[in-house]
């Protein structure tokens, strides 16, 4: 028996459990609240599926009755798993952290908007809505709360304190953020030291919180594209190629041969030109200011590559349900050749110098390290994981679009600290150079767009955006309409684990493990 | 072992003139009004109201433009141009710096929910070609050193106190920033009850960069033009 029937068998014989095969990619079950947690542990334990995300629908018509999805994903089967529960008003559900772990910072973030809450869940509270802002009992995400106006009513004002578990004479909070010396993104990260050695950290994010999936309801599919693809502008064309395609599912339709390749280029254009700017970054926090100036002109170059193929630097308004809205042409094609072979000449070099530099080594080596257990117990996703031994890539495990005939390599390494972080960026660049490289020399002719019709319905799609897994779910109205938008980002899931990798790190290192990990804020925060 | 000063000598320099024409593909560029018989229906393809019909015309908001490309895509486009001098004053009372501060400009960067992209543009100020400290441009750590306040996002519920104590804690003389759609009117976010819309009513603006995201070019075009200076980069004319 093969693994896939293999699970698919254990999950027909559970009992009192309605399995329902809906199409070929989703095995969708319906489960009670009392299943859930011993199901979960199972899957994740037994069945090594990875969780994806959560995602809670309030009834259209009966208040604060909810439908609650968990999805998880069989890397090994290619499968993915959709346990769907009913949670009627006032009712609560049993917490899956303490077994699937990756998953506490989304029932956290549902409590927090739906007021949804988690029975033995021990942190629930002052997670994207801030206590000292926020007033009390206020959930954006139901329907009868409106978008419009923030409402009256503040939260307990100044009298918020950051946590102190540290408890020796001279030990102190040193809080970085949410303004930074520098041009960092806002978030308030609190050091807890007594002196030298970070004790423990707190990491305090949504800052910038901009309600993206709440003001995304009500609006028409071309304009929540536009959400879709500008809440995190630095991996633009991964969310919102996810966002196109959960427009496609629900429509039926699949974009022509020449779009599905064109996809696949700009997204490995994307993750090239954001893994550069991680580099350079990681050269910045390490003072090695030629290294630094040396990966700007990389990612300057990648830049001005994109805008000259794609008419945007970071290929804002490319993409659209049913294709792409531009194509790209023989010259263009060309230049993007010529592009190749320098930056990867550029690339080598200065992975060369970085390598050869045992100061700098000694900065980024067992620095921020996030062991394999760790990573696993997290569930965190993209270059993280596959710094720390996991190889996970969705292009490989639940191939979209073409990547099924065009699997991408993927390069593992198994220290997990800053080290093997920076070698996997720059080993993640050079394959996607490969792939473009190959690529461009065999892309189909044909059109670049089919009429994708807008139908009601609802979608999960999901890309591997430069930083991971990103799964996006969507449901339309017959009019066209967003009746709910859920971004599930790699920001979200990484960002989890951060704190892991600071204790015991010194002082002056935490910039340092920030950039090695290169998250993006605005993509946690939505 | 790496000898990095010879790697940084050995690739000469690298900074491109300030008054030459704006490189290929170091601005987006944008739409340039023009007359057209199907002007009304025209302008209706934008999803950011940054179209407008007028008397035959295609009138052109750069404030509301967020580069979706909509209209140069398809068969009959408007033109655009890649250009980067895209900083407005906020009203006519505005006033550029004293003459004194043409060599040492301090300026304190707040991302208040800005997507990244507007954050990735500003990291690259100071990369060798674009160069800020040449005009003497300085990123400071702190509002107390800082002239200008450049600002970026829609100013989201919780950055909205930390922008207003950053611009209190400023000493006098000293210049407000809006940069981005965002920060000017909420860009693709708007005003809701997670972001104010931009910062107007939040702090007093001097000026505005608009762009989504505007490209390093435009932000030390705006930079300079708080200084005094008032020649930017030239155009570059493309379809």
């Amino acid at each position: 028996m093969s693994e896939a029937t293999g699970l698919r068998h254990w999950l027909q014989s559970y009992p009192a459990l309605s399995l329902s095969e809906v199409d070929g990619y989703c095995l969708r079950l319906v489960c009670t609240p009392e299943q859930l947690p011993g199901l979960a542990r199972e899957l994740v334990e037994h069945w090594q599926a990875e969780f994806a995300t959560l995602l809670v629908e309030e009834h259209p018509d009966r208040a604060l009755s909810f439908t609650v999805r968990y999805y998880f994903y069989a890397p090994r089967q290619h499968h993915l798993l959709e346990l769907r529960i009913a949670v009627a008003p006032g009712t609560e559900l049993p917490a899956i952290s303490d077994a699937v772990h990756a998953a506490d910072w989304h029932e956290r973030e549902a409590w927090d908007l739906y007021g949804l809450r988690f029975t033995g869940h021990p942190f629930l509270g002052d997670f994207v809505l801030h206590d000292e802002d926020w007033p009390e009992g206020v959930d954006p995400m139901l329907h009868r709360f409106s978008a419009r106006q923030r409402p009256a009513g503040e939260g307990s004002g100044e009298h918020w304190q950051p946590p102190q578990l540290l408890e020796e004479e001279g030990a102190i909070v040193f809080p970085v953020g949410p303004i930074w010396g520098d041009y960092n993104e806002s978030g308030l990260w609190l050091l807890e030291t007594p002196g030298e050695q970070i004790r423990y950290l707190h990491t305090r994010l949504f800052y910038k919180y901009r309600a993206v999936e709440k003001i995304a309801e009500g609006q028409a599919v071309d304009q929540a594209f536009l959400l879709s693809e500008r809440f995190a502008g630095a991996a633009a064309l991964a969310h919102s190629w996810a966002y196109c395609q959960a427009v496609e599912r629900i429509a039926g339709c699949t974009a022509p041969r020449r779009a599905e390749q064109l996809r696949i280029l700009f997204a490995e254009l994307e993750r090239a030109r954001h893994h550069c700017a991680n580099i350079a970054e990681i050269c910045g926090s390490t003072a090695l200011s030629v290294a630094k100036a040396m990966a700007q002109n990389l990612v300057e170059d990648w830049l001005r590559l994109s805008a000259q193929v794609a008419g945007h630097r970071y290929l804002f308004g490319l993409l659209c349900p049913g294709g792409l809205r531009q194509d790209l042409h023989a010259e263009q094609r060309n230049l993007w050749i010529a592009a190749l072979a320098r930056l990867r000449r550029d690339l080598l070099a200065l992975r060369e110098h970085l390598e050869t530099s045992s100061s700098f080594l000694d900065r980024i080596e067992e620095m921020g390290t996030l062991t394999a257990d760790f990573a696993k117990t997290f569930g965190v996703v993209g270059p993280i994981a596959r710094a720390s031994g996991r190889a996970l890539d969705l292009r490989r495990h639940l191939p979209y679009g073409a990547y099924s005939e065009w699997e991408p390599e993927i390069p593992t390494e198994e220290q997990g600290d800053g080290y093997a972080r920076l070698r996997i960026f720059f080993a993640e660049t050079l394959i996607s150079i490969g792939l473009m490289e190959e690529m461009l020399t065999q892309i189909a002719d044909g059109p670049i767009r089919t009429e994708c019709p807008i139908r009601a319905g609802h979608a999960l799609a999901w890309v591997e955006a430069p930083s991971g897994a990103t799964f996006h779910w969507l449901r339309l109205a017959e009019d066209g309409s967003v009746l709910r938008l859920r971004l599930g980002t790699p920001g979200f899931r990484n960002w989890h684990a951060f704190e892991r990798a600071i204790q015991g790190a010194a002082f002056q290192d935490f910039p340092i493990i920030l950039a090695t990990w290169g998250l993006s804020v605005a993509e946690n925060d939505r | 072992m790496s000898f990095w000063p010879w790697y940084g000598l050995r690739g000469g320099q690298q900074t491109e003139s300030w008054e030459a024409s704006v490189p290929a593909g170091a601005s987006p560029g944008r739409p340039v009004a023009a007359a057209r018989q199907d002007a009304d229906q025209f302008s209706m393809i934008c999803p950011t109201q940054a179209l407008r019909a007028q008397a035959g015309r295609v009138e052109v908001e750069m404030d509301h433009c967020v580069h979706c490309q909509r209209c140069r895509q398809g068969a009959d486009p408007l033109p655009w141009q890649e250009d980067a001098a895209w900083s407005h004053w906020r009203d006519t009372h505005a006033q550029p710096f004293p003459a004194r501060f043409r060599r040492s400009l301090h300026v304190l960067y707040v991302d208040a929910g800005a997507c990244g992209a507007c954050v990735n543009e500003i990291r690259l100020v100071d990369a060798p070609v674009y160069n800020l400290h040449r005009f003497g441009i300085f990123i400071t750590a702190t509002p107390r050193d800082a002239d200008v306040l450049l600002v970026s996002g829609p100013i989201t519920d919780a950055m909205h106190r930390a922008v207003v104590k950053a611009y209190a804690a400023m000493p006098e003389p000293k210049r407000v920033l809006g940069m981005g759609v965002c920060a000017i009117n909420g860009g693709v976010f708007g005003k809701s009850f997670a972001s104010h819309g931009g910062l107007e009513g939040v702090i007093p603006v001097d000026l505005w960069i608009p762009g989504c995201p505007p490209p390093p070019l435009a932000i030390i075009e705006g930079l300079r033009r708080l200084m005094g200076w008032t020649n930017g980069p030239a155009e570059r004319e493309v379809r």
